[in-house]
């Protein structure tokens, strides 16, 4: 059967997070966690190749205790396992040191439940925004690398084959490639389904399986965490927006606003940085 | 990305074989993306002020005139590795070209496009490395010598703050960048350079990625290339005014652009979102039409020379840096400013066909 990894990462919905005005600082107060929506959308793919064609569903992430609860919703969605990497080492990580954790975790979940065929990640989480872990996880396990994956196309289980489309910013790239691959799910890969009841009463009562430090007996302690992670913060701010001489066009009808805009448009270096003709008399007395 | 400043070790390893900093230019069937010319433009001044020489590295298969090109837009030497494994962008044949080239010449700072291809590379590259990897960049600077340092700087928490990411222990330091946020050197068949080329090693057998085919996007639609955008945002109300902006983008020859709450709220794709987690524009005109004009707005299009605000709230924080404000209806403005426009066509005769995507 197959076996296919779902990473996850419980994230702050950073769509809530507000700038405080006052001393440029993030109000974090009151920010729910969700489960990175981009990782939801590799769950509910993974589940359609499960109804599909059988599958076993182990979804892994690294976080604070608290990361449980998503780990839960994974479970009542349709998921088989789940596994909980935490540890006060892992804490301040890049996505360096992530990927050093999530690939030495993959290999152990492989040793447990069986080898990996399939991965998915999301495409990138909402609070670092970098797309790289799903890249960086392929390459620690040597795995085939699908980025970007609007649509799966087909699952071939005999070749150990999967044909996907990619998006990219000129076009979608239709490619295939080997098990075992990980795969990076947009938005617009499925819908996510709702969790079932009977799920919702299966995940009420289960409990993640934890690892921390002491369970990977391998683990080089220089990279993980803080220590292992090459990029630091050096300094964050607001940005300050360059603040333009504004002319205000007077208030009047629709029509000679408009007229308004336009004329100061032509007037100025505009019509010849755009390569507009020169205004002739005709087209300025507005043509018929 | 650590989040907390903690104290470290700052007695640097001797990096004195690592000089010079490098771009790798991507290209489709042997057309270059505008954001590898832009980051040789933006790569030129960080090596002067390195006082090293630009690397481009040119990938793929029939690309050698790229090389040429390259040079012409700024860089001191171009590696050429071109080979019929390398035709269509693959993670591990393009990585592995990459990581030879790397290991070879010893940058101290490799630059990518932050595009799908150039996200996937360098996420792979820089894990083999391994190395730190700043993505999404919108500003770059160095420390002088002797610390050289890149300063990375990405939006960060939704676009409401930037952060400078810094890579202290490891080289090369490095990023992929936004397209559109810099400038391409003027091109230039005059400027001095030197090609090299690169053997590629990798059979085609030991590659498992095929690529079927290329859907080309069906609309001719580039956000970042355009010169005019009619951008609308939660002051449109829903997905039906969007019509309306078209009518006019099209009267002007632009594209229709959006804000993450018109995006957020399904009124129009993804592909046309303006700034936070969408496009970063500089067009030479850009509407800013039911937008507020938050931080994570104004970051993606504040570089537009001319700004004409429309909105109904005259405290609306977009009217702080645009150009031109109408206070008012924008139900009413906008139909009424594309009427004038359709008046004047002889005058916009020539923006009629200078629709965004337009290589430059």
């Amino acid at each position: 059967m197959l076996h296919i990894v779902v990473c996850i990462k419980q994230v702050p919905d950073s769509r809530e997070i507000r700038i405080d005005p006052k001393n440029n600082t993030l109000i974090r107060q009151g920010v729910p966690s969700i489960v990175n929506f981009y990782d939801l959308h590799g769950m509910e793919e993974a589940l359609k190749i499960k109804e599909k064609y059988g599958a076993r569903i182990t979804v892994v992430t690294m976080g604070p205790p608290p990361a449980e609860k998503s780990l839960k919703e994974c479970i009542s969605l349709g998921a088989d396992e789940a596994v909980l990497v935490t540890d006060r080492g892992f804490a301040g990580a890049d996505t360096l040191a992530t990927s050093y954790v999530l690939g030495k975790t993959l290999q152990k979940v492989a040793e447990t439940w069986g080898p990996i065929d399939i991965v998915f990640c999301g495409k990138q989480t909402l609070d670092g925004d970098t797309g790289q872990v799903g890249p960086g996880l392929a390459c620690r396990l040597d795995l085939e690398q699908l980025t970007y994956v609007v649509k799966v196309e087909n699952v071939d289980i005999e070749k150990r084959r999967i044909r996907v489309h990619r998006l990219m910013e000129d076009g979608v790239e239709v490619v295939e490639t080997s098990f075992p691959v990980l795969l990076t799910a947009l938005k617009e890969l499925n819908k996510v389904r709702r969790a079932p009841l009977p799920g919702m009463l299966k995940a009420a009562r289960f409990k993640p399986t934890v690892w921390t430090t002491a369970d990977f007996p391998d683990l080089e302690r220089a990279k993980i965490g803080l220590k292992g992670s090459p990029t630091i913060v050096s300094r964050t701010w607001v940005p300050e927006i360059r603040k333009a001489n504004t002319q205000m066009i007077p208030e009047g009808s629709s029509e000679d606003t408009a007229k308004a805009l336009v004329e100061k448009l032509l007037s100025g270096e505009l019509p010849k940085k755009l390569g507009w003709a020169e205004p002739t008399a005709a087209s300025i007395g507005g043509a018929k | 990305m650590s989040t907390e400043q903690v104290q470290q070790n700052d007695d640097m390893p001797d990096w004195s074989a690592y000089r010079g900093v490098m771009i790798v230019i991507e290209q489709r069937a042997g057309i270059a993306k505008n954001v590898s010319w832009q980051l040789l433009g933006e790569g030129r001044k960080l090596a002067n002020k390195l006082e090293v020489p630009l690397i481009a590295f040119v990938i793929g298969h029939h690309v050698e005139h790229l090389a040429n090109e390259a040079g012409y837009f700024g860089a001191n030497k171009v590696y050429l590795c071109d080979a019929p494994q390398l035709k269509d962008y693959r993670t591990r044949p393009y990585s592995r070209a990459c990581l030879q080239l790397i290991h070879d010449i010893k940058p101290e700072i490799v630059l990518f496009g932050a595009t799908a291809t150039g996200r996937d590379l360098a996420g792979a590259i820089a894990t083999h490395l391994p190395t730190g990897l700043t993505a999404d960049t919108t500003e770059l600077d160095v420390e002088p010598h002797p610390s050289r340092l890149l300063l990375a700087s990405r939006p960060a928490f939704s676009e409401k703050m930037l952060a400078t990411i810094l890579c202290k222990q490891y080289r090369p330091q490095m990023a992929t960048t936004r397209a559109g946020v810099f400038q391409a050197l003027p091109r230039d068949t005059t400027r001095e350079f030197e090609i090299f080329t690169r053997k590629f090693e990798m059979e085609e057998s030991e590659i498992a990625a095929q690529v079927i085919d290329f859907i080309k996007s069906e609309e001719l639609f580039n956000l970042e290339e355009a010169e005019i955008i009619v951008a609308g945002g939660r002051g449109m109300g829903g997905p039906e005014p969007f019509k309306m902006l078209k009518e006019l983008a099209e009267a002007l020859g632009g594209v229709v652009g959006a804000s993450r709450a018109a995006v957020d709220a399904g009124w129009i794709k993804h592909e046309h979102q303006v700034g936070q987690t969408g496009h970063t524009v500089r067009p030479k005109l850009y509407f800013a039409i039911g937008i507020s004009g938050a931080v994570q707005h104004t970051v993606g299009m504040s570089n537009s020379e001319v700004i004409v605000a429309i909105n109904k709230d005259a405290t609306a924080p977009i009217f702080n840096f645009a150009h031109f404000g109408i206070v008012g209806d924008l139900f009413k403005i906008v139909p009424a400013i594309t009427e004038e426009v359709k008046k004047r066509r002889e005058v916009f005769g020539v923006a009629a066909v200078t629709t965004g995507g337009q290589a430059k």
